[in-house]
């Protein structure tokens, strides 16, 4: 069973960002690494991209395919979690506590576009 | 076969200093590497693998003991693939009054070549409901290239060259997007409803958004869940409305052959993987062919060479007026997008899609897709109680299950396309379409026998079975080929492509 997180803020594609001040930490959600198996690649922006909501920042790739990762908003790539780059499996042990970009948030009212967790988890029933 | 002795890798049958060959005491050795400048030369050795002629023999004789194809059994990823290759294709594409051809020789020798070449694409044009046909393209993806510079060259010529947009619905093969980045275009994605079909809502409000900017939309139909598009002609004629044109990837085309035709839907240009609808090999067993078809006034922008027929009238004194009809390559207009590749195509590829065509005839390739259609739906509701069917209704020629109807055994896709293999069949297209989590694609195509479809149905069945009985058997599978389960996700994160590499890590 796929686990969810409280207080995260969540996009029909399967993405997350925790909000920590005017920074985003963004990932993916642990029933999207349940669909997507053994992750064994992880397309990262580099620190100073510019990410916009609804467009794709990256990729992650599995055994069973690779899927872009969109970003759930807009801003600036301030940090990007390089332990990905040789253990992308970290995404399938806990895809909460690994986090893939921090971004600085350009537009915090795009949170507003977002599902609270138990919107996301009917979402993810449909 | 003894896999003790032969089953191993070459390199490891290797003994060193063994030869299979022996040289003469009095061989000339005045040239040898020392006469190479010291760049060039070798430091060490090259590791080769050592071993005596017999030994070599046996070994790779073995291995090809070990292959699978649709000559050993039934093998569901049809169409999709490559079906069935009759062998009189291969008869024909190895007469030697065709091998033997060169593609600078001139036209009036090689006549006959011409006219199968012009005839083949008069009868994929006839087949498609377009005007003109390029053999040209040696591939599917290079035919969707042609097929987008054709369009190109198209607005451009008409003074609107600000279309740089291909809209693309989400459920496409993975080479239309690929294909239109290539030629320099932007991808927009068309959403897909729940049934899989083409979100015709959405269509509107991006071409309401953009319409002046489309360039063209790319489709397959019947699309890759197997699912015809109810509303085509409403697609075809909103795009081109908005002055779009409309590409159709032809890799589902097995399923219409014979029953409707792109060109009737409204396409204006696509291709035809000729190895997938017109059975001739390709991968491993010879070059593709992707040839491009357009309608009526477009045809100035195909790629050259182009054969055409023509008629000549001339008059000899004694005999009168004479008639000669044939056949001549026709290099470049200026319209032209000119040479996309080498010469003609693939010629070889080309008979044998022209000997299959007349092998069935008109009367019977009108059945190939009917047959196709009804073999997909035969295994549709044969197996849709123990593995869950998404989209109910007709498919056509293949169809898609989201895994076993029983979840709870925590068997996977993966799995029973594993524990297949274990029955001698080859696993089907797995994860794909991304629509569903855990997509398992069958397409047996019109020429599997009602008996080999039977078979194949129950043997699906028993794993579905041994999936609530023994699940850790089919999680393990397979277990009676060569090598077991392979660890997947070390091979994609740590590829060892050398045997010597191997012995390093």
């Amino acid at each position: 069973m796929a686990k969810f997180e409280e207080g995260l803020r969540y996009s029909e594609s399967h993405e997350y960002i925790r909000v920590e001040g005017e920074y985003g930490y963004i990932g993916i959600s642990d029933y999207a690494q349940h669909a997507l198996g053994n992750v064994v690649y992880v397309d990262m922006p580099e620190v100073d991209d510019e990410v916009t909501a609804g467009e794709e920042f990256g990729a992650v790739e599995s055994v069973k395919a690779a899927s872009d990762l969109i970003s759930p908003v807009s801003g600036t790539v301030v940090e990007v979690n390089e332990a990905l780059e040789d253990t992308p499996e970290l995404l399938n042990e806990d895809a909460f506590a690994n986090w893939i970009i921090k971004v600085q948030l350009s537009d915090p009212s795009e949170l507003d576009n977002l599902m609270d967790v138990e919107a996301y988890k009917e979402h993810c029933k449909e | 076969m003894n896999r003790t002795l032969y089953g191993n890798l070459i390199f490891e049958l290797s003994k060193k200093g063994r030869k299979g060959y022996s040289l003469p005491q009095d061989y000339d050795r005045t040239h040898t590497t020392a006469e190479l400048p010291a760049a060039l030369r070798r430091k060490e050795a090259a590791r080769l693998p050592e071993c005596d002629e017999l030994t070599v023999v046996r070994h790779y004789t073995n291995l090809s003991h070990n292959n699978f194809g649709v000559n050993d059994g039934f093998y569901p990823l049809g169409s999709c693939t490559m079906k069935y290759n009759p062998v009189i294709n291969e008869e024909i594409a190895g007469m030697k009054a065709f091998a033997g051809l060169h593609p600078l020789q001139p036209a009036v020798t090689c006549q006959g070549a011409l006219e199968v070449y012009y005839n083949l694409q008069e009868s994929l044009a006839e087949l498609a409901g377009l005007k003109e046909f390029t053999l040209n393209p040696c591939a599917g993806a290079h035919g969707e290239l042609t097929g987008l510079m054709v369009i190109r060259a198209y607005h451009e010529s008409r003074k609107d060259a600000a279309r740089t947009k291909v809209l693309i619905p989400d459920s496409a093969h993975g080479t239309n997007p690929a294909s239109a980045a290539v030629c320099g275009l932007e991808v927009v994605e068309v959403k897909s409803l729940a049934d899989g079909t083409v979100d015709v809502e959405h269509l509107r409000e991006l071409l309401n958004e953009m319409g002046s900017e489309v360039a063209a939309m790319m489709m397959t139909n019947p699309n890759t869940l197997g699912i015809f598009e109810p509303r085509v002609l409403e697609i075809t004629e909103l795009v081109h409305k908005a002055g779009g044109l409309m590409y159709y990837d032809g890799a589902n085309l097995n399923a219409l052959l014979g029953e409707c035709r792109p060109g009737d839907m409204g396409f204006d240009v696509m291709h035809i993987n000729l190895h997938k609808t017109f059975s001739t090999p390709h991968g491993g067993g010879g070059p593709g062919s992707g040839p491009v078809g357009v309608r009526e006034g477009l045809e100035q922008f195909l790629p050259t060479p182009r054969v055409k027929k023509v008629v000549v009238n001339y008059d000899i004194p004694e005999d009168g007026p004479t008639e000669w009809e044939g056949f001549i390559v026709d290099w470049g207009t200026d319209s032209s997008l000119g040479s996309i590749g080498n010469f003609f195509g693939n010629f070889g590829v080309m008979l044998k899609a022209y000997a299959y065509i007349l092998s069935l005839g008109s009367e019977n390739i009108k059945k190939v897709g009917p047959l196709a259609t009804l073999n997909a739906n035969y295994i549709k509701e044969s197996l849709k109680g123990e593995y869950l069917l998404p989209i109910k209704g007709l498919c056509k020629h293949e169809v898609v299950f989201d895994g076993l109807v029983d979840k709870t055994t925590g068997v996977t896709t993966m799995d029973v396309a594993k524990r297949l293999l274990d029955y001698g069949y080859h696993a089907p297209t797995i994860y794909f379409p991304l629509l569903f989590h855990e997509s398992l694609m069958i397409e047996p195509t019109e020429n599997e026998s009602k008996e080999t479809i039977d078979a194949f149905i129950a043997v699906m069945r028993k794993i579905a079975e041994e999936a609530k009985t023994d699940p850790e058997l089919v999680k393990t599978a397979p277990h009676n080929t060569p090598i077991g389960r392979v660890d997947d996700v070390l091979a994609a994160k740590q590829p060892v492509t050398t045997y010597w590499k191997s012995l390093e890590v």
